[in-house]
């Protein structure tokens, strides 16, 4: 079943366009990652998402209008905004407390138990605790809420790397479970292609690409190819080429039927290209833009 | 989308259907103040302290003052004395207190982003302003008579005890019902400060929803200039003139008598002219009014 659909989802402040039509469709049990540059309009899609700012067009979010409902709505849906925005004054327990008494899925012993494998202690106020234990308690929180759909903006902005792999794996082992659904942007886009079942990037307030992880590395091929072979592979046309360490790296959409996976892997080394290449190659580069990722 | 919701089944045919569906309104509004409470302890602490300062400083004027003075005349004014000025001292700080806290109640949450997070609750924009609201309007003055009745009360005894102390009769002490004091005392807090000035409240609390910043001088400012245009332009002063009622004005309709004291007997309680009063009326609908407005405020505002 469909967890969100947009249709052309438009959003405006001032002359500055933040959402130029966007079309989004995304079913139940998907990871699906949002990708793109700042002021693409990633958190602009997620607060009308979440019904924390008024748009034109048709969107509905578990078949509600977030504007309109957004407080049945988040009976259904946890969000994380940002690293820092649990109320710094509170204390743990009470932070809990609170939660349970105004969430109706809310399992309070559950979120104790997540709790219980930190370090966080339940006395401590949240000012007194470090980001990545803030981080930690809000996952627990959003862990504990019986949610279908996880929206995540930014949950591991400023966090070192062991708080952001911990966060991705609680994430997936604890919480995932086929039958929800998590939405997620981040700048560190490496670290969750694994995780992602979906990508979607966004650029200039449209949705430009997207695509199932399956389909993904069906797709798209990267080859690093020997200096000799560097003009019969150019030939090939690839999407993109960078240079590293004088060696060239090329990056090939295979359904332009241009080049074959056997063709290349004569080339050189072939592997699937990380999202953020193609990212960089079709957003970051014109020519992508022609020949490779569109909608 | 033009597919209705039964193209989209929604929550309710779902399999975890379980899950109690809802919270009460209630309860989520008990939660909701008890946060206030948690964020803003001065809101029990300022009036705590003035409680234990004038305790304090009464337990002085008991031991030192009455019982050296050899004038028993004296001695009984001073036992007698100070319990008007202690409840007056007290209201007037969890006035103070309700003005501060309305001024930060929906900038507050803005301004260290924590909105985002509370919005990600299940909780109604309504009921969030709602339950702040309740704070200056409800909670403080409740929290002003509990804080008055006791310490009064201490305040009695030591008096007593004072006096038993000192041989003197405490029947006079006893005398003043206190059964009607208390009465006229909640009486006082619920239509002064409870409805009469529920729209100075309100105008806090919208105008904290809107500031970016210095909700202070927000909430001065545009009184401050009309009251100033008024002048200039027309030289006359209606609207000073109705802020002073604001302020002052249902003491008269209240007590029956202007500058009736608050601890006077019940023979000056005059409710029925008090819901008579249009002023009354009119302030609670702007009151409204600039709930309403906060609220619609809070609904479209993010952090800052």
């Amino acid at each position: 079943m469909t967890v969100i659909e947009a249709r052309g989802l438009r959003k405006a402040f001032g002359t500055t366009i933040a959402l130029d039509g966007v079309d989004m469709r995304i079913d139940e049990g998907r990871i699906v990652g949002l990708i793109g540059p700042n002021g693409a309009g990633k958190s602009t899609a997620l607060n009308a998402i979440l019904g924390l700012t008024p748009y034109q067009g048709e969107l509905r979010v578990l078949g509600r209008d977030p504007w309109a409902e957004r407080d049945q709505l988040m009976c259904d849906v946890a969000f994380i905004a940002d690293v820092a925005v649990l109320p710094r004054w509170i204390r743990v327990s009470r932070l809990l407390e609170y939660v349970a008494g105004v969430h109706p899925r809310f399992d309070r012993a559950k979120a104790e138990s997540f709790l219980a494998r930190t370090t966080i202690r339940l006395a401590s106020r949240v000012r007194e605790l470090s980001k990545g234990m803030v981080a930690q308690l809000h996952l627990a929180l959003v862990m504990a809420v019986d949610a279908r759909l996880l929206v995540l903006d930014e949950p591991t902005l400023g966090l070192d790397i062991l708080y952001r792999k911990q966060f991705y794996d609680s994430l997936l082992n604890d919480y995932f479970d086929h039958k929800r659904t998590i939405l997620v942007t981040t700048h560190q886009v490496e670290e969750i292609q694994n995780v992602l079942t979906d990508v979607m990037f966004i650029n200039r307030g449209r949705i430009v690409f997207r695509c199932s992880m399956e389909e993904f590395e069906a797709r798209y091929l990267e080859v690093m190819v020997h200096p000799d072979h560097a003009a019969a592979a150019r030939a090939l046309r690839p999407m993109h080429e960078r240079q590293v360490f004088g060696r060239s790296i090329l990056l090939f959409d295979l359904t332009t039927n241009h080049a074959d996976r056997q063709q290349l892997s004569a080339l050189g080394e072939v592997r699937t290209p990380s999202i953020a290449d193609l990212f960089v190659a079709s957003i970051g580069n014109p020519v992508g833009e022609a020949s490779g990722a569109s909608r | 989308m033009t597919t209705q919701p039964n193209a989209m089944p929604n929550s309710s045919i779902d399999t975890r259907q379980t899950t109690p569906a809802a919270i009460p309104p209630l309860q989520t509004m008990y939660w909701c103040i008890r946060r206030e409470l948690w964020e803003y302890r001065s809101i029990y602490i300022a009036p705590l302290i003035v409680a234990a300062v004038t305790l304090f400083g009464f337990l002085i004027a008991t031991i030192g003052r009455a019982l050296s003075t050899s004038d028993l005349a004296l001695r009984r004014a001073i036992l007698e004395g100070p319990y008007s000025f202690a409840a007056a001292l007290i209201m007037g700080t969890t006035f103070v207190v309700g003005i501060f806290y309305s001024l930060d109640a929906l900038h507050g949450e803005r301004r260290d982003r924590s909105i985002l997070f509370w919005k990600s609750l299940p909780v109604s924009d309504l009921t969030t302003v709602l339950s702040k609201a309740s704070i200056p309007l409800v909670v403080l003055p409740l929290l002003t008579f509990a804080i008055i009745l006791a310490m009064q009360w201490i305040m009695v005894l030591l008096s007593s005890l004072a006096l038993l102390g000192s041989g003197l009769s405490i029947a006079t002490l006893w005398t003043k019902s206190f059964l009607q004091a208390s009465l006229m005392l909640l009486y006082h807090l619920l239509t002064v400060h409870a409805l009469w000035y529920a729209p100075i409240f309100a105008w806090l609390l919208l105008v904290s929803a809107w500031a970016r910043r210095a909700a202070f001088l927000w909430a001065a400012i545009p009184v401050v200039a009309i009251g100033i245009i008024e002048k200039v332009a027309f030289n006359s002063s209606h609207f000073f003139g109705m802020l002073h009622y604001r302020l002052t004005g249902p003491q008269a309709y209240a007590l029956g008598a202007r500058g009736g004291d608050a601890m006077s007997p019940m023979a000056t309680l005059a409710p029925g002219r008090f819901l008579m009063t249009p002023g009354l009326w009119i302030g609670l609908a702007v009151a409204a009014l600039f709930l309403a407005a906060a609220v619609r405020l809070r609904r479209y505002q993010g952090p800052l």
